[in-house]
C-alpha cells in the first residue's frame, strides 16, 4: 500500500524548511521500505503551523505541524502515515478552526491540490468558468463580472466589470490583458500564494478576460522578488499551451489567447498601472498622466485591462457559479470575499479569506490570537505602506471598503500588519517618507522632493528640534503630497504619516498637540 | 578570448535573441544579469544599437530599477527586508546585526567578495517576518543566531 503525503511548495513554507522536510520524508520512507507519493501542495495559509505536513487517510487529510527535520524519525515511529498520535498531530486539516471559519472562494483549491497539475486543477472544478465563457457572448461575460460586484483587489477597488466594459467597447485591432502581479505592499502575500498555489486559476481568469474584451495577448507583470511564483507560472503556462487552454485556438473555439510572464526589477512604483505599462514597454517606470485611461489607451497605446492577481483569480468562480453566487457574500458595496493577510507581530499569521464585513478586532484576535510577543497590539497598518495605522480605538471598523474610507483608512489589498507596544510610530512615519523617497519615480515634484523633505522634518521632530514649528510644517507638507501628487505613492504616503501623528502624538514628542499646532 | 570580449559575445547573443519581443529591454537586461550577475556598462552600446535607442535611454532604464546593477556582485547576494512587517518583528535589530557581522552597509560587497548586501522592500514572506533572501533561497523568522548559522554554512561550503 502506498501513502500520499503533502508538503507545501509555498515559498513561506520553504523559508521555514519545507524543502528539507520533503527530502527527509522521502529518505526516511526509503530507509523503511515504505512506498509513498509525496505531493508539493500550496500552503493552507496557517503559517505558524508551517511546514505543515498532511497525510491522506480514509477519513480525510490529517495534518502535523510545524514539522522540523528532527521530527521526521519520531513521526515515522508514531506511524503518522496512518494518523498515529504525535505531539505535532493537529487532526483533520479541514476541521482546524482557523480554516473552518473561512469562506474560501478564490482560495478554494489552494493547499488541497498539486499547483502545477492540470489534471488536479480540472478535477477540482478548474476550467469550468472558461467552458461557460466559451459559450457566452462577450457582453454576457462582462455582465456576469459586473453583476458579481467584484471590485479591483489590488487596492483601488474599482469595479472590474466597468473596466472590462470600457475595453470591450473601445474598438481596436489589438487589445491587452495585464495581470498586475507586482505585489509590493508590505504585509501582503495573497497574490504570491495564488501564483504559487494555484497558477491555473490566474491563467483561466486572464483567458476569460481576454475572451470578454477581445484581447488575444496577456502579460503577467511579476515582481522579481518572487522566483517560486515565476517557476510555477511558467510551468503552468507551458502545460496550458500543451493542453490547448492557451494558444491560437482555445479548446477548438477558434478564439486565441497568448500569455507571457514578464519580470519587474525591484521598483515598487511599477505596481501603479501606468508605470507598470511603461515598464512592460521597456522604459523607466514613470507614471503617466490619466486620462487617457489604460482601458482606452494602455499598453503600446492599445485598450488594456489591468487587473490584480486576486481580481483575475476570482473570475473563474464567478463564471462557473454565476455573478449572483459571488455577490451574495459581503456587505454594502463590498461584494464577495477578500483574502486578508495577517502579518507582522501577530501570533497566528496567515491567509484569511472571508466575506467583507468582519471587524478588524475579530481578525486580529479571533484569528490572529493577538500579538506574537504577547504584548498589547499598539497599532495595525492595513493596506500596505500607503495605508493608515489604526489605533486600538478603530479596531471595530468592519472590513469593508467604504467603512475604512469613512475613517480615513484604507483596506487596499487586504494586508494587515500588527505592531506591539514597542513600536515607535514616529520612526515608522519616518520610514514611510523614506520609502516614498526611495521608490518615487520622480515625475511629480510633491512626491520626488516632498518625501525627502518629509523624512528630514521627521528626523528633526524625533531629535526634539523645534517641534512647535516642525509639526505644522509636516502637516503642510503632507497636504501638498496628498493633493498635488500624480499617483497614489505620493498621494497616499500621508495616510500612514498623518495617522501615526494623529493617533500617537506622544511618539512625536507631543503631549498635547493643541499646544503646538 | 579575454574576459571582456567573452562578455561582449554573451551580451550580443542575448540581445539578438530577445530584441524582437515587444518591450524587449527589460527581458534583455534580466537575461544579461542572470548570466553575468550584473549589467556591465560596456553592454549599453550593443543594446542601444539593437533596440534603436540612445545609450542614455538604456542607461536611464538600468539606473531606474533597483534590481539591476552595473558592478559585479559578491558570490552571494543577500536581500534583507526592511519593510513594515519585518520591522514589527525586530527587523531593525536584525539589520544592524547583519551589517556588523558582514562589516558592510547596504549596496556594498564584503572585501573577500563573498557577500553583497541589498535592501528589499517586501519578499511576500510577511507571515514569517523577518525575512531575507540569499540568491533565490528564501529564509523566514530570521534571528541573529539563525543568520549567523546560515552565513557560517555558506562560508564553510565556499
Amino acid at each position: 500500500m502506498s501513502f500520499t503525503i503533502y508538503v507545501p511548495c509555498d515559498s513561506s513554507a520553504i523559508s521555514l524548511g519545507a524543502d528539507r522536510i520533503a527530502s527527509a520524508i522521502i529518505e526516511e520512507a526509503k530507509k523503511r521500505s515504505i512506498s509513498i507519493q509525496l505531493i508539493r501542495n500550496g500552503s493552507r495559509g496557517l503559517f505558524w503551523l508551517e511546514p505543515l505536513v498532511e497525510i491522506d487517510t480514509p477519513s480525510g487529510r490529517i495534518a502535523y505541524g510545524p514539522v522540523k527535520r528532527s521530527d521526521i524519525t519520531s513521526l515515522f515511529d508514531a506511524n503518522f502515515l496512518e494518523g498515529g498520535a504525535h505531539d505535532l498531530f493537529l487532526g483533520l486539516t479541514e476541521e482546524l478552526s482557523y480554516l473552518k471559519k473561512q469562506q474560501r472562494l478564490t482560495f478554494a483549491r489552494i493547499g488541497k491540490t498539486d499547483p502545477i497539475s492540470l489534471e488536479d486543477y480540472i478535477k477540482n472544478d478548474g476550467y469550468k468558468g472558461l467552458s461557460n465563457a466559451l459559450n457566452q457572448t462577450q457582453a454576457d461575460i462582462v455582465k456576469a463580472v459586473t453583476d458579481s460586484g467584484l471590485r479591483g483587489r489590488g487596492g483601488a477597488a474599482f469595479p472590474t466589470g466597468i473596466k472590462w466594459n470600457t475595453v470591450l467597447n473601445t474598438p481596436s485591432e489589438q487589445k491587452y490583458i495585464i495581470c498586475n502581479a507586482d505585489e509590493g505592499d508590505s504585509g501582503t502575500f495573497s497574490d504570491r500564494m495564488v501564483m504559487e498555489g494555484d497558477p491555473f486559476v490566474l491563467i483561466e481568469g486572464m483567458t476569460i478576460a481576454g475572451l470578454a474584451v477581445g484581447a488575444n495577448q496577456g502579460y503577467i507583470y511579476l515582481r522579481v522578488e518572487y522566483p517560486h511564483a515565476h517557476k510555477a507560472l511558467t510551468t503552468a503556462i507551458e502545460k496550458a499551451y500543451a493542453a490547448g487552454y492557451l494558444g491560437d485556438d482555445i479548446k477548438a473555439s477558434g478564439k486565441a489567447f497568448h500569455l507571457e510572464v514578464r519580470l519587474g526589477a525591484g521598483a515598487y512604483i511599477c505596481g501603479e498601472e501606468t508605470s507598470l505599462m511603461e515598464s512592460l514597454e521597456g522604459k523607466r517606470g514613470l507614471v503617466r498622466f490619466k486620462p487617457p485611461l489604460p482601458a482606452i489607451s494602455g499598453l503600446f497605446g492599445k485598450p488594456t485591462v489591468v487587473n490584480n492577481v486576486i481580481s483575475l483569480a476570482s473570475v473563474p468562480i464567478i463564471l462557473d457559479k454565476g455573478g449572483d453566487y459571488y455577490r451574495d457574500f459581503g456587505m454594502g458595496r463590498s461584494r464577495g470575499t477578500l483574502p486578508l493577510q495577517l502579518a507582522g507581530n501577530i501570533k497566528h499569521a496567515g491567509l484569511v479569506e472571508l466575506a467583507f464585513g468582519m471587524t478588524l478586532r475579530e481578525l486580529l484576535y479571533d484569528f490572529g490570537g493577538g500579538s506574537a510577543t504577547g504584548k498589547p497590539i499598539k497599532a495595525v497598518q492595513v493596506g500596505g505602506p500607503l495605508g493608515a495605522y489604526l489605533p486600538e480605538s478603530q479596531f471595530d471598523t468592519p472590513l469593508d471598503y467604504e467603512a475604512f474610507a469613512a475613517n480615513w483608512t484604507v483596506l487596499g489589498h487586504g494586508g494587515v500588519v500588527a505592531f506591539d507596544e514597542t513600536a515607535n510610530m514616529a520612526e515608522l512615519a519616518r520610514y514611510n517618507m523614506e520609502f516614498c523617497a526611495i521608490e518615487s519615480c520622480g515625475k511629480c515634484t510633491p512626491c520626488r522632493i516632498g518625501s525627502t523633505r518629509g523624512y528630514e522634518v521627521i528626523d528633526s521632530i524625533i531629535a526634539g528640534q523645534n517641534i512647535g514649528k516642525n509639526i505644522p510644517l509636516l502637516r503642510d507638507l503632507c497636504n501638498t503630497l496628498l493633493n498635488g501628487s500624480l499617483c497614489a505613492l505620493g498621494g497616499m504616503t500621508p495616510y500612514p504619516v498623518l495617522s501615526a501623528l494623529n493617533h500617537f502624538p506622544k511618539d512625536f514628542g507631543i503631549d498635547n498637540e493643541a499646544n503646538v499646532a | 578570448m579575454t574576459e571582456s570580449s567573452t562578455m561582449q559575445v554573451t551580451v550580443q547573443n542575448i540581445t539578438t535573441s530577445l530584441k524582437d519581443k515587444p518591450g524587449a529591454l527589460l527581458p534583455i537586461l534580466h537575461a544579461i544579469q542572470d548570466t553575468l550577475g550584473f549589467v556591465p556598462d560596456e553592454s549599453i552600446p550593443t543594446i542601444a544599437k539593437a533596440l534603436n535607442l540612445s545609450r542614455a535611454e538604456v542607461h536611464g532604464v538600468i539606473s531606474f530599477y533597483h534590481y539591476f546593477r552595473n558592478t559585479k556582485p559578491g558570490k552571494n547576494t543577500i536581500h534583507l527586508c526592511r519593510a513594515e512587517s519585518c520591522q514589527a518583528m525586530g527587523g531593525k535589530h536584525l539589520e544592524n546585526h547583519v551589517k556588523s557581522r558582514l562589516g558592510i552597509d547596504f549596496h556594498e560587497t564584503t572585501a573577500d567578495g563573498q557577500f553583497s548586501l541589498e535592501p528589499v522592500y517586501c519578499l511576500g514572506n510577511c507571515a514569517c517576518s523577518p525575512a531575507m533572501q540569499i540568491g533565490t533561497e528564501i529564509y523566514g523568522r530570521v534571528s541573529t543566531e539563525s543568520f549567523d548559522t546560515t552565513i557560517n554554512e555558506i562560508e564553510a561550503s565556499a
